[in-house]
């Protein structure tokens, strides 16, 4: 009896050993992001049980009492709105044009590079300093933009001044922003496509561009969309610095916008848990976006 | 009466000639194979038949049409590729249908939900499927219809891919390495399966490969192809038996052809060992020469017997036969000679033994790579002597 469990449980020992190994390598790891990822979010979701504020030595819990206060809190409500207005539009705006600049650049070889370094300088740059430049673009007197719409007779709006315009005005700001970073992640996308694809499409009788793109270049950059619509996303639902150095939420609470009033209650007037649980529903909003897009995308891109 | 030809095809990129005048006819249902070394040119020839590549200048012909200003889809081609390039997220049957979709459907009919709204697309997409079907029928893979590529195994895909380029009946069937992504034994059985679809769609065909046991196997005539040049194009047992270029002969035939440097004597007679040859009536004049002789046409003789003295370097079996490899005594070239194994019966490495090559059998090239004409010199004589 001996002789036969004699070597399972050899087979056994080394099996442990190595187990011990896998977890002492991946410890390093586990235990910073049980530090820095874990940590953090049980705390945020906890503080949102509460009423503490910053400065108090206590806190009490509160329950529920936050999220109701949440539901009926009309700047809350605002800024959730236009937080979804700004994503709305600059999330398909900037894929858009991402893509079409990539299909651009990527069919004519002359000057890639310098049109790849033009287009995506706007991601290197500081927001917070270019937001100056942008302030003047948009300045209702002297500003480029207002003084190119009246060549046509148009009259220019208030762009960052209006609360009718405000929004629309962060959001080309936003658009800017993004275009350069989603065209090179579609210009990844594009020179990974089989050229022979391509060859063969040709052959089967595809003319057209429109037609190419159809039957080649859009499915194939399926994954690639799935990934710049997530990363998109989440940056525009992440606005802040333009919304901190050019209009502060206003004119008239019109540019509120989700980190921006988090931003207020939390370190303006100090109620940390009240901002939290504007957090936990900041977190919940992304995490059912994320797994809804990968619910229903990711099966019908990636084909194999 | 030629249904396809090629008149001095150039090609170079950035200064470098890839093609260098290459000319080729092709009859009707004939199936020629292009071979040659990697880079030789025979994929970029290839894709200029197909119009992805523009040749710099030349001629193609189908029937008694001038391609060369026509686009790929313009010109009535078929091709499978190495890759089989389906699309990847299409279905089997939608990636057969792609071409037939492409040519009788407009962009508009093509269209998702507006398409089916139009006048007539019902009918051609029912039409459309039918052939569909039949194709996969012919080809047996009407079961893998509803599956993906990435679903498939290699030679699955690979019926895809040659459904979907037989679908519509094309003028001229292209072929860049089919087999090569297969592994050896699927690659031999359905080269019988290109050889039998071949012969029932009677379509000519071009197909490129680096494998010369492929192009022997299955063309009714081989072009080799070395470094841009289309040195012969022949049936397969002339290109073996009687390669008019050195580099054919090289080329072609497994185990490799015996290469021998020589010299030719003002009088044109070739003398090795004991072998003396006559490139007469080509040129006299003191030239050097290359013989050529295969390895079934090397016979083995005990030590100090035969022609040429040689040690044996060492044996390859191969089950009907044995290679003997063997260091000839003197210029120090392996020759290698194909005999049963019973007559390598008891031969070991490093012993001596004598070569007899079959005098019938040698073949002369030139300096520059030309095939010389060669007799053995008691032929000759024999012959001008009755004359």
């Amino acid at each position: 009896m001996a002789d036969i469990a004699l070597p399972f449980s050899a087979v056994d020992t080394a099996g442990r050993r190595e187990a011990r190994t896998a977890w002492l390598l991946a410890s390093p790891a586990i235990l910073l992001m049980l530090l820095f990822i874990v940590l953090p979010t049980i705390a945020v979701i906890v503080l949102g049980f509460t009423d503490f504020e910053l400065g108090y030595g206590s806190f009490r819990f509160v329950g529920l009492e936050n999220y109701a206060e949440l539901i009926s809190d009309r700047t809350f409500r605002r800024s959730l709105w236009n937080t979804t207005v700004y994503t709305a539009i600059v999330t398909p705006v900037s894929i858009v044009l991402g893509l079409g600049i990539a299909l651009l650049i990527e069919s004519e070889p002359r000057g890639r590079d310098f049109f790849r370094t033009v287009y995506f300088l706007p991601v290197a740059s500081l927001l917070v300093a270019m937001a100056t430049v942008w302030q003047y673009l948009f300045h209702p007197g002297i500003g480029p933009l207002n003084t190119f719409l009246a060549l046509f007779g148009i009259p220019g709006p208030n762009w960052l001044g209006a609360s009718s315009t405000v929004i629309y005005g962060l959001s080309i700001i936003g658009i800017w922003q993004s275009v350069g970073f989603n065209m090179v992640l579609f210009l990844a996308g594009l020179t990974a496509i089989p050229r022979e694809l391509y060859s063969a499409a040709e052959v089967d009788g595809v003319k057209s561009s429109i037609d190419r793109f159809r039957l080649v270049t859009w499915p194939m950059l399926g994954p690639t969309t799935l990934f710049v619509t997530t990363i998109s996303v989440i940056n525009s639902v992440k606005v802040f610095e333009t919304v901190k150095t050019l209009t502060e939420g206003g004119p008239n609470k019109a540019s509120e916008v989700l980190l921006w009033t988090i931003y207020q209650e939390g370190f303006i007037f100090l109620r940390v848990g009240y901002a939290s649980a504007m957090t936990v529903v900041f977190l919940a909003i992304l995490v059912v976006l994320m797994v809804l897009q990968y619910r229903f995308l990711d099966r019908r891109v990636h084909y194999t | 009466m030629s249904v396809f030809s090629l008149r001095d095809i150039r090609k170079s990129f950035a200064g470098n000639a890839i093609l260098k005048g290459v000319s080729l006819e092709a009859e009707a249902g004939e199936f020629i194979a292009l071979v040659g070394p990697s880079g030789c040119g025979k994929s970029t020839l290839l894709r200029i038949v197909a119009g992805l590549d523009h040749a710099d200048s030349g001629e193609i012909r189908i029937g008694d049409r001038e391609m060369s200003q026509l686009t790929a889809a313009d010109r009535n081609i078929a091709m499978v590729f190495q890759s089989y390039a389906l699309y990847p997220h299409l279905t089997a049957g939608q990636n057969i249908a792609v071409p037939l979709a492409m040519r009788k459907l407009t962009g508009m009919q093509r269209l998702p939900v507006i398409g089916a709204l139009l006048p007539g697309q019902r009918q051609i997409c029912a039409d459309i499927q039918r052939q569909v079907r039949a194709m996969a029928v012919s080809l047996k893979i009407d079961h893998l219809l509803d599956r993906k590529p990435g679903q498939m195994s290699g030679g699955q895909r690979q019926r895809v891919a040659l459904a979907r380029a037989m679908v519509r009946n094309p003028s001229v069937f292209l072929m860049d390495e089919p087999l090569s992504n297969l592994d050896a034994n699927l690659r031999v059985h359905a080269r019988g399966e290109i050889v039998d679809l071949h012969r029932r769609a009677g379509v000519p065909t071009l197909y490129v490969t680096h494998d010369q046991s492929e192009a022997l196997s299955m063309a009714d005539r081989v072009a080799v192809m070395i470094r841009g040049n289309l040195l012969q194009l022949a049936a397969p047992q002339t290109i073996y038996d009687d390669p008019s270029h050195i580099e054919v002969a090289r080329f072609i035939g497994q185990p490799r052809i015996n290469l021998l440097p020589s010299k030719k004597d003002a009088h044109g007679v070739v003398q090795f060992g004991a072998l003396r040859l006559t490139s007469l009536p080509e040129a006299l004049g003191e030239t050097g020469v290359t013989l050529g002789v295969r390895p079934e046409f090397v016979r083995l003789r005990t030590e100090g017997q035969g022609a040429l003295a040689a040690r044996v370097e060492r044996l390859e079996f191969l089950g009907s036969e044995v290679i003997v490899f063997a260091k000839l005594a003197g210029i120090g070239e392996t020759m290698l000679a194909k005999v049963t194994p019973g007559e390598a019966r008891g031969l070991v490495a490093g012993q001596a033994i004598g070569l007899d090559m079959d005098p019938a059998h040698v073949m002369l090239f030139a300096e520059d790579g030309r095939r010389l004409p060669a007799a053995p010199v008691s032929a000759v004589l024999r012959e001008t002597t009755r004359g």
